[in-house]
């Protein structure tokens, strides 16, 4: 077992609880991910690890490296700022991927064309 | 007292991530269709990206968020290019 870094109390707490709220929010996306029934239910599930969880264990890693330097570190946040910004794009792609399939295919379940 | 908590926290931590990737494998094995396995792919590469950050902050040296850098990157170029694969058959028209 590694031994955690110097940190004053108070950080130590923050960090620790910081932390464990993004596993527990990564862990619950992918139970969803798992237990989900249809393609597009599951599509939902993950995005709660990618926006909270990431949020939350990025945050804690930015509070404990800026009270370890004694100095604001930032760089955790391109991290933050990259994930937010992708995994709409990644999962639209997808679902118009998983549309198209199913279409082509006349699957059952799929969501109707809307006429204008 | 707080060394033990934020020790035993950043190891639960990592326990917890490494069971929503047992959870992101699973559903790659069983996923009925390639969709369903990209989806949990990208899964996957966000929970691997996130134990990397902790175990950086485990270890307090930023080595490790340059790594996490990296696979957020490529794991969003996969994934787009899988997407666009299962969309039109090719990567690149």
């Amino acid at each position: 077992m590694i031994a955690a870094p110097d940190l004053p109390p108070w950080a130590a707490i923050a960090v620790a609880g910081l932390v464990l709220a993004g596993a527990a929010m990564t862990l619950v996306g992918s139970i969803g991910l798992l237990r989900f029934k249809t393609f597009y239910d599951r599509l939902h599930p993950p995005t709660l690890g990618s926006s909270s969880g990431t949020l939350l264990i990025v945050t804690a890693s930015l509070l404990c490296f800026s009270v370890l330097r004694t100095r604001i570190s930032v760089h955790e946040l391109l991290i933050a700022l990259f994930v937010t910004l992708t995994t709409p794009v990644t999962f639209m792609m997808l679902a118009r991927a998983a549309l198209y399939r199913d279409r082509v295919e006349g699957n059952d379940g799929v969501p109707t064309i809307d006429e204008e | 007292m707080s060394l033990l908590v934020l020790t035993w926290a950043l190891n639960a931590a990592q326990a917890i991530l490494g069971l929503s990737m047992v959870c992101a494998t699973w559903r790659v094995l069983i996923g009925p269709r390639a969709q369903d396995r990209v989806l949990s792919l990208d899964s996957l590469y966000v929970s691997a990206m996130l134990m990397l950050v902790v175990y950086g902050i485990q270890t307090g040296r930023t080595l490790y968020f340059e790594a996490a850098l990296i696979i957020a990157l490529l794991g969003f170029t996969s994934t787009l290019a899988l997407a666009k694969f299962l969309m039109r058959g090719e990567v690149i028209e």
